[in-house]
């Protein structure tokens, strides 16, 4: 049993002590014990429970649904994706493994180091890195298990609803001008990306995550320093994140400063145990199915949400309805989306806005005539352009991973 | 060199050019200056509710994370708990002591949702 002293100081340990000792005190920031209820949100989670207080508590971020203060999971409230195709960085979700985060990144001596097998290890400083060829892209970032409360049965983990995603233009340097610079050598395998934060255990496993080389170098996975055009936030990974366009969060490692370039596959945790999914259709199992063959969950699929409704909303019959939202293709862009108020036996094409790029979110926008009064429940479905389309029973696995079933939004019609 | 243009010469090309073409450009769409940053985050110092084995849970616990998330967990069976304290014990090598083990799955089974 941990004794009293270190409830005093949640987080102590002796890891702690060694970084508090390298970083200063003050890097830590964790001064301020705060009251936190400013307001409850519930979230339809089946069986619940729901509520959340919404915070805003949190450095460079307005109100978010606290789902958990150390480390911190703040999941993005609904209304804010009705409001604009980007997520704006004060109300972009955050989520970190470890609880030992920097509080304090000083521009100038932060230093982004690019070694292993390479021909000439790279110390870079954020003046080096701007210095590179700029490239921008727009692309979703969504948490692996965004959508995980909505499980049924429920499953362990942070009990989100939909609010685990993001969309960005993320401007920066390609990750493979970064890796040409320092010349990778002919028997790279993979790139591993580690950040600043640190296990609050000597011995936990500290978070890293490695991709293929050829991925590495595909001239779209990045290195970010802003996001909607402004420095990232402290809690979204200043100032250096890495960008994996069509792939989930997981592999978007924040305050990025080191790039290991490897000779051997990694078998570090969370690469080998953790972030894994069935590989199966949808990485879709039953409950307690034995002997499901495992994978690491890599690309995104597609999704479409209804943002201007809320389920309980009141229609009024005879008038036509609008509806809109957004969709994502997934690791391709939005070939179309569908409307449903029948159930699904008929779909009606949305119109699709502005295309932002192939990885961006996508606004749609229809109008729909309630058939009747009473219940209405209306179905949206994406098909991304690869030809995929969402499916119409929701895929589960242990983890919470990969939700992408068409949703679905009752409304009252009156 | 190429002159460094006023932000708004950008801003009207960018309103123009298609994507594609932004990602191909290979001068500064737009500095974005980074400015050292210092934040304090904030703890949540909540204990868990009373009740048999809130003790070992508090003590436990609380060093790694705070109480939220716990307490947000759907209705799990006690051997999901026992898996959950594996994994933290396990793959997180948390320092938890094993006479604990007993009283913090106990504890956790016990708690309602929401409560």
């Amino acid at each position: 049993m941990i004794g009293d002293e270190r409830l005093r100081e949640p987080g102590f340990h002796s890891s702690r002590r060694r970084f508090l000792a390298g970083a200063g005190a003050a890097a830590l920031g964790l001064a301020s014990p705060t009251t936190f209820a400013e307001a409850v949100v519930e979230l339809p989670l089946p069986g619940g429970p729901g509520e959340r207080p919404l915070t805003r508590a949190f450095p460079q971020k307005g109100a978010m649904i606290l789902q958990r203060t150390r480390p911190p999971l703040l999941e993005t409230p609904f209304e804010v994706f009705d409001q604009s195709v980007f997520t704006p960085n004060d109300r972009f979700y955050v989520r970190w493994h470890w609880a030992v985060i920097p509080a304090e990144i000083d521009a100038a001596t932060f230093r982004l180091a690019v070694r292993g097998e390479v021909n000439q290890a790279l110390s870079l400083s954020l003046t080096d890195i701007q210095k590179l060829p700029q490239f921008e892209i727009a692309a979703v970032n969504q948490c692996s298990g965004n959508s995980r409360g909505f499980f049924k049965p429920r499953v362990a983990g942070g009990e989100w609803a939909n609010g685990a995603m993001g969309n960005a233009l993320w401007t920066g340097v390609r990750l493979k001008d970064v890796l040409d610079r320092a010349g990778v050598k002919a028997d790279a395998v993979q790139v591993r990306f580690n950040g600043l934060d640190q296990p609050v255990v000597a011995d936990g496993p500290d978070f890293m995550k490695s991709l293929d080389i050829d991925h590495a170098r595909d001239g779209e996975v990045m290195i970010a320093y802003a996001m909607n055009g402004k420095p990232l936030p402290l809690l979204n990974g200043f100032p250096l994140r890495l960008v994996v366009p069509g792939w989930y969060s997981t592999y978007w490692v924040k305050m990025l400063n080191d790039i290991e370039v490897l000779a051997e596959p990694d078998t570090n945790f969370w690469m080998k145990t953790a972030y894994l999914i069935p590989d199966t259709p949808h990485a879709s199992m039953t409950p307690g199915q034995a002997g499901v063959k495992m994978t690491p969950i890599t690309r995104m699929v597609p999704r479409s949400f209804i943002t201007n409704l809320k389920p309980g909303d009141h229609l009024k019959f005879g008038a036509p309805a609008h509806v809109r939202g957004i969709a994502f293709g997934g690791d391709t862009g939005v070939a179309k989306v569908d409307v449903s108020s029948d159930g699904g036996k008929s779909w009606q094409a949305a119109k699709l806005g502005r295309d932002e790029g192939k990885y961006s979110f996508r606004q749609w926008r229809t109008d729909i005539k309630p058939p009747a009064r009473g219940d209405l429940s209306l179905l949206v479905r994406c098909t991304s352009s690869a030809g995929e389309a969402q499916p119409d029973t929701p895929n589960w696995n242990a983890s919470g991973y990969m939700r992408n079933v068409i949703e679905q939004t009752v409304v009252t019609v009156g | 060199m190429m002159r460094r243009l006023p932000w708004f010469v950008f801003s009207a090309c960018l309103a123009l050019a298609p994507v594609a073409a932004l990602a191909e450009s290979k001068i500064p769409l737009k500095s974005v200056p980074l400015k050292s940053v210092k934040v304090d985050l904030p703890d949540d110092r909540r204990m868990f509710p009373d009740g048999p084995g809130a003790d070992a849970v508090n003590g436990n616990c609380l060093a790694c994370h705070s109480a939220g998330m716990v307490l947000y967990q759907p209705l799990l069976t006690k051997a999901q708990w026992e898996s959950e304290v594996g994994k933290m014990r396990n793959t997180y090598r948390a320092p938890i002591d094993p006479k604990d083990v007993g009283a913090i799955v106990a504890y956790l089974a016990g708690i309602a949702p929401g409560k």
